[in-house]
């Protein structure tokens, strides 16, 4: 019911980034969403691919740390505002957010969320209305 | 100077009996108060009055550092506690530290073998000498000092560190001595001129250093930098301390104090006593040590050994400066470091592998250690906060058992380096 994420150990070295794109490139494994956090000795990479299966198949026969996380995907309307309602609506409720990842593409705005707990932040935001994407439907944007 | 005539210019004749009797007397003791020696000596069948002479060093067993490890950490001592009147301690090969303990003659030999060594350097009475080695389970600082007041000289106990503080002890106090790492002494040098503060405004004259390794180029760079006679001294805790050996002002090779500590060279894969002159792992055995008397310890410092007189006048053999070691151990900033302490810290933690890459490396003339370490899938988390918090627990570890700092980075997993299934473990980029 949640999304898998992909994410990825990276040491902050020149062409690991493209080695990576590469990889899931050549094996057809189409990159949904992207993100990458990064500190002064490595980085992680995060991301929504196609198949996250397949993806974690060939990254790791490319020996990367690689694991799959759970997110959860908000799809909100591209208007000013609707991402501080639905954030007041977390935090009303104590859910804090480990971390996030958003973008926009013309009506629809879309924020990949992780928290400690995903099972009570989707009950908390289907019970106020807000609309999350399905899995599939981010694999395959 | 010469602080024992007696002792530092005997015939090699005078010298070679007193050291037969000496360890005739050694031998005895161990044997019938150390199960470790009683056992080894069985083993090997002999009983201590084989031993008659010199030439008979040779029939005794090895003793090394997983010996002083197994018996950790008192189990060598030759007497019973209430006449151990010091212990100190240096970095085991794995997660325990080596204790040594010293009864009150310890420490008078101690003083003395140090005063001998001062005066080697040509400090005495009038000297006042900045003892800047730590003081504490290191034997640096404490040796030192006892050695000093011995010779009579004054002394600044102002321990390790603090660089400022050295600097403005050395101009206000007039130090004409100090003792310290041969990297601190550059580090000295360096911030010295960051501060403006000229070489000539100080009275220092010689600085005597040692626990770790220099080159020649450090020696000249210290001594113009510093505008002092750099002096070299060697010694360990297992034999004694500092003190085992020094160069004289002719800065010929290090003069041992023959009649406490018996070198030998041998080949450490034979084991076999090499050839005079021959290059090979350096053997010491005390002769005249009570609290931990020590038969044939394997230094693992690899040198050789120089017989003809020096033009000091003494006639105690002298060790060439140490051209590497036969195991793997490394000195950073004057600290015994092995791979196998990191390893044993690395195998403690589930988050990591046993996979590391140490990297040495110095930087404004100080040694900075770095950890590389492969992170293990299962503990792989997309957090940065918990990766953050990962590295600050491994460096927490791993400076608590070594007691030094140590920089850490995880790194991915099977990037690093491995040859024929063991890995590449340390990278030194110091070039000594």
């Amino acid at each position: 019911m949640f999304i898998k994420q992909l994410s990825v150990f990276l040491e902050n070295r020149c062409g690991r980034l493209t080695e990576i794109t590469e990889a899931l490139g050549n094996a057809g494994v189409n990159l949904a969403a992207l993100s990458i956090a990064e500190t002064s000795e490595f980085g992680i990479i995060r991301m929504v691919v196609s198949d996250s299966e397949k993806g974690l198949e060939v990254l790791k026969e490319k020996n990367f740390s690689v694991s799959l996380t759970d997110v959860i995907c908000l799809s909100t309307p591209n208007e000013a505002g609707t991402l501080a309602k639905s954030l007041r609506i977390l935090a009303n409720e104590g859910i804090s957010i480990e971390y996030m990842y958003a973008f926009s593409m013309g009506e629809r705005a879309l924020v990949v969320i992780r928290t400690e707990d995903l099972e009570e932040t989707v009950d908390v935001l289907k019970e106020h209305d807000r609309e999350l994407l399905k899995p599939e439907e981010l694999y395959n944007i | 100077m010469i602080w024992n005539q007696k002792f530092e210019t005997m015939s090699r004749e005078e010298l070679r009996e007193w050291q037969g009797k000496k360890l005739a007397e050694t031998v005895k003791r161990v044997y019938h108060n150390v199960p470790f020696y009683r056992e080894k000596l069985q083993e090997a069948n002999i009983v201590p009055e084989d031993i008659k002479s010199i030439d008979d060093l040779k029939k005794l067993p090895f003793t090394t550092k997983e010996d002083l490890r197994d018996n950790y950490p008192y189990g060598l001592f030759t007497v019973p506690m209430d006449q151990i009147v010091r212990v100190h301690a240096s970095s085991g090969t794995t997660g325990k530290p080596t204790v040594v303990g010293y009864t009150r003659n310890d420490i008078a030999t101690w003083s003395e073998v140090v005063a001998r060594t001062l005066q080697c350097a040509g400090v005495g009475r009038d000297d006042v000498i900045q003892v800047a080695y730590g003081y504490g389970l290191f034997t640096g600082g404490l040796g030192l000092h006892y050695g000093s007041e011995r010779v009579g000289a004054t002394v600044i106990p102002i321990s390790g560190g603090n660089t400022k503080k050295q600097i403005q002890v050395m101009q206000d106090f007039g130090s004409t001595a100090i003792a310290c790492t041969p990297s601190y002494a550059l580090y000295l040098a360096e911030a010295m001129e960051e501060l403006g503060v000229d070489k000539d405004e100080l009275d220092l004259k010689v600085a005597i250093l040692g626990a770790e390794p220099w080159t020649d180029e450090m020696r000249s760079d210290i001594e113009e930098k510093l505008g002092v006679r750099a002096i070299d001294i060697y010694g360990l805790s297992e034999i004694i301390g500092p003190g085992v050996s020094s160069e004289c002002e002719a800065q010929a090779g290090l003069h041992i104090n023959e009649d406490h500590f018996i070198p030998e060279i041998i080949n450490p894969k034979t084991k076999e006593v090499v050839k005079p002159g021959e290059k090979g792992e350096l053997v010491f055995t005390t002769v005249t040590k009570e609290g931990l008397p020590i038969i044939r310890y394997r230094t693992k410092d690899l040198t050789t050994l120089n017989y003809e007189e020096c033009e000091c006048g003494r006639t105690t053999v002298r060790m060439q400066k140490c051209l590497g070691r036969s195991d793997d151990m490394l000195i950073i900033r004057g600290v015994n470091v092995f791979p196998s302490q990191i390893e044993s810290v690395l195998l403690e933690m589930s988050e990591t592998k046993p996979h590391y890459q140490l990297i040495v490396d110095r930087v404004n003339n100080l040694d900075v250690l770095e950890v590389q370490v492969e992170v293990a899938d299962e503990f792989f988390s997309d957090e940065i906060k918990k990766l953050e918090q990962l590295t600050k627990r491994i460096k927490g570890n791993l400076e608590s058992t070594l007691r030094i700092s140590a920089k850490v980075r995880l790194v991915e997993p099977k990037t690093l380096e491995r040859t024929a299934g063991k890995s590449q473990r340390v990278i030194d980029k110091r070039d000594l």
